[in-house]
């Protein structure tokens, strides 16, 4: 049996350091097994947050050997024996103890987003949406909020006092998803504009990278976003029409 | 005064474990104008209902006109052989399209038919496709749904706390007290009336879809309240589970690969199932390749393919087919769609499959068979509940989910459980509501049963000498898998009670190092007792029952009983020992009755 050195981050708010931990790798194993037998074997309470362990859940992301990725979904045979590897937690966030963080700012942004306002059903009570109109907005319910994308952002990464005006990239594909919501007549255009902050993203795609799911973050939520608001704010013969002519949706 | 030391959240109502039956139950009370607290053992939005991947069963008959809610009835008490709570699986039946409805007007996209509505598939035991899906990952449009949905309802959330104990004023229960993950602190919930949604039991197998939360933590709680268990030997092994690598075994594999077209074979290549069809289901079901596999587009004049029978009855298929030498390489047999549909099929239906195989078993399921085997994923057994209100037999104490019994009977079909949760959280969190609404007294939380509670909860860092908490975890997990297992007998049985003694000794010298804060060492602990509960209360029942029945099989009494078959065995603590009794079930109406009687 192959065995790896692993430096995990030991710490919490006051600060910490990488310990090393010797252990042994089955076939098969990924990272998040390893830190679960260093649990069981060596350090019990290292702490660390994790449920499915099957990458649906979304609670088990860390930074492994700099790059942010998901402790479930990370096969051990991916690295090459002998190499030790540094698990740390989500720099994005401040530090709880060990590997878990404080990911209460995304809880914040999920609430400040104006939630679906649905239009009235067809006469028989129910609705029809085309399997075409919603493929794009099932894109984005693939999301299994492991805040990834908000940790790698560079808006917020290294600048806490964006934080308070900008949704990052999980919030603004839960705009996206909203906006193109067969079902949807509220109109979030301020609310993306001036509390999500769209326009301080400058399309770098780091979240895009980092997606588990490999949602088209940037191209398939952000872009189109951005691009409306452009319309909606910045095109003088669309701000025309919208003092004449009613909006498709209404405004928040 | 008991609570000047402990911090103190007072609630109408609280609802305990925030999964589709929890957030659901919340939401319903804060419609109902009370004062609703949230409680959730990990973060909101991560509780095992994300892991659903199917669907949920409800006859809405957007693919088969002929479906309704006695046809999903009686699909649902076949399935569970007939030991349903009737009055529960009726409810569940009728209401379970209003509440898919529901959820689709709160911003869930269903996968459509090409008329627009929301699209149903085939799965294990039910005459028509039911299942209203989201491609493979239905648990999580649901559960994002509901998080959406209620964190605008005013509702206190409480995220990564734990509950140890509930609290009771003479017959009634007053609240509940546990710790936060974060600090080691003990909080004090003060409610009129407390909501179980706590989820199962899992975690006591070693071969488990569940995840560390899975400890039977309501089950616990309500069997230390003085509440009712029922039909705690009753536990569903779900046929497909991963089994290779080790370190992925057990983690589930959708029934909705067999709903859309996958069979089972053994090492031979042959298609095993057709020799294990039982005479209760011979009537329904397809007796050669050819009928199975017309039956999946055309129902009317065929029977459904044996691949899927009921979970019970294809996890004890696959049991056989590995013991008799007939195994895939790694212990498990064989699950084939890749000869059978097309490669881009495969991923716009099964996309978490395909991902889940490629990345973890590096697997490509459009190419290779899967290889899977049985892995403990669902108890049936639970908090005894009334049916209309899920009121428990404690005053003041409602539960509903996995967490509560009855209404899956023996075994569960697949698909009705993510129903089970939106049917009963509502009905939870509306009655809860009312019976806080209409209580008139006042409340006094017993600072005795605090501080028993919180002294309870520190004492593994008090102790000296005693063992690791992960080690008796462990060897409770390996009793119950060889013990416990898929199939059951006396001479077992006796001896994994044994066993779980010796356990619950080690258990009560657990010590855990260092400090309060975040500490799963310290969360494992704590977990065990409840562990060793729900795992002493499966085999406790498990030895009563003397006959084969859904998710229970004894080689010693192989087949079924039709007395058996009138009885509940019901768990319930007195004077600190676990009584059990068998008592009779609810008499079914004649009017349900009659269905039964019409095709046989």
């Amino acid at each position: 049996m192959p065995a790896f050195t692993m430096q995990v981050f030991r710490g919490d708010a006051r600060g910490g350091d990488f310990k090393d931990y010797r252990v042994e790798v089955e076939p098969g194993m990924v990272v998040l097994d390893v830190i679960h037998r260093i649990q069981a074997t060596q350090a019990p309470d290292l702490a660390v947050r994790w449920n499915c362990k099957a990458g649906k859940c979304g609670s088990c992301s860390a930074e492994i050997n700099g790059k942010p990725r998901l402790m479930c979904m990370t096969r051990m045979d991916l690295f090459t024996e002998g190499e030790p590897i540094s698990v740390a937690p989500i720099r994005g966030f401040p530090s709880i103890r060990d590997l878990v963080t404080d990911v209460s700012y995304n809880y914040v942004k999920a609430k400040q987003v104006p939630p679906l306002r649905i239009k009235p059903p067809e006469p028989d009570g129910t609705y029809r949406m085309m399997q075409e109109d919603i493929d794009r907005v099932q894109e984005f319910h693939k999301c299994i909020e492991c805040f990834l994308c908000q940790d790698v952002c560079h808006v917020i990464r290294d600048h806490e006092e964006n934080k308070r005006a900008f949704a990052g990239p999980r919030f603004l594909i839960k705009l996206a998803g909203l906006d193109m919501h067969p079902l949807d007549t509220l109109d979030r255009s301020a609310f993306i504009k001036d509390s999500a902050g769209v326009g301080l993203c400058n399309i770098t795609k780091c979240c895009t990278e980092v997606c588990p799911e490999h949602i088209h973050i940037t191209d398939n939520a952000i872009i189109p976003l951005k691009e409306r608001m452009a319309d909606d704010f910045f095109d003088p013969v669309v701000w025309l029409l919208r003092k004449f002519r009613s909006t498709r949706k209404e405004r928040a | 005064m008991a609570n000047h030391d402990y911090e103190t959240h007072e609630h109408d109502v609280i609802v305990i474990g925030a999964g589709g039956a929890g957030l659901r139950a919340a939401i319903e009370a804060a419609a109902q104008g009370v004062s609703v607290g949230l409680v959730c053992k990990s973060l909101l939005g991560k509780a095992h209902t994300v892991m659903a991947e199917g669907g949920i069963a409800a006859a809405l008959g957007n693919v088969w006109p002929e479906d309704n809610w006695q046809v999903h009835f009686r699909d649902t008490m076949r399935g569970g052989k007939m030991l349903n709570n009737w009055r529960m699986a009726q409810l569940h039946a009728q209401e379970a399209p209003e509440r898919v409805l529901e959820l689709e007007r709160w911003g869930a996209l269903f996968d459509r038919t090409k008329d627009g509505r929301i699209l149903q598939r085939d799965f294990g035991g039910h005459r028509y496709a039911r299942l209203a899906h989201v491609g493979d990952r239905t648990g999580l449009e649901m559960i994002r749904t509901l998080q959406y949905h209620g964190i605008h309802q005013g509702i206190d959330v409480y995220m990564e706390c734990t509950i140890t104990r509930l609290l009771r004023d003479g017959e009634r229960v007053c609240g509940a007290i546990g710790y936060w993950r974060e600090t080691g602190r003990v909080v004090v919930f003060k409610a009129k009336a407390v909501v179980l949604a706590t989820g199962g039991i899992g975690k006591a197998w070693k071969v488990t879809s569940n995840s560390w939360e899975y400890t039977g933590d309501g089950h616990s709680l309500a069997l230390w309240a003085g509440a009712d268990l029922i039909d705690m030997e009753f536990v569903q092994f779900h046929p497909t589970g991963m089994v290779w690598p080790p370190s992925v075994r057990g983690i589930l594999v959708t029934e909705g690969v067999r709903g859309d077209g996958g069979t089972l074979k053994n090492s031979e290549g042959k298609r095993f199932m057709f020799n294990y069809i039982p005479d209760f289901f011979k009537g329904e079901t397809a007796d050669n390749e050819e009928e199975a596999d017309r039956w999946y587009a055309d129902k009317k004049n065929n029977r459904r393919t044996p691949d899927l029978l009921p979970r019970d009855e294809v996890a004890r298929a696959i049991n056989a087919e590995v013991k008799a030498g007939r195994g895939s390489p790694h212990g498990g047999v064989f699950l084939d769609i890749c000869t059978r549909r097309p490669a881009d099929y495969i991923k716009k239906r099964l996309p978490s499959m395909y991902h889940q195989f490629k990345e973890l078993a590096g697997v490509d399921i459009t190419q290779e068979p899967m290889e899977v085997g049985p892995t403990c994923h669902y108890v049936m057994g639970g908090v005894r509940v009334e049916a209309d209100t899920t009121q428990s037999t404690v005053r003041g104490l409602f539960a509903a989910g996995e967490v509560a019994g009855g209404m899956h009977g023996s075994n569960r079909l697949g698909g009705n459980s993510l129903s089970d949760l939106l049917v009963f959280g509502r009905r939870a969190g509306l009655h809860a509501a009312l019976y806080a609404k209409d209580f008139g007294g006042t409340l006094t939380v017993d600072s005795g049963q605090v501080e028993q509670a919180s002294r309870a909860m520190l004492a593994p860092f008090e102790r000296t000498g005693g063992e690791n908490p992960y080690a008796i975890q462990s060897d409770l997990q390996e009793t119950m898998q060889t013990l416990v297992g898929i199939i059951r007998n006396e001479r077992e049985l006796q001896e994994a009670l044994k066993r779980l003694e010796r356990l619950k000794e080690r258990a009560r010298k657990v010590h855990v190092d260092g400090h309060r804060q975040y500490n799963p060492g310290w969360h494992t602990a704590l977990d065990l007792e409840s562990l060793l509960t729900v795992a002493e209360c499966s085999a406790i029942a498990a030895l009563e029952r003397k006959e084969s029945r859904g998710g229970h099989t004894r080689d010693d009494h192989p087949y079924t009983d039709d007395t058996w078959g009138k009885v509940n065995v019901v768990l319930r603590l007195r004077d600190g020992r676990i009584q059990v009794s068998r008592e009779p079930l609810p008499e079914m109406p004649n009017d349900l009755k009659a269905l039964f009687q019409e095709r046989k």
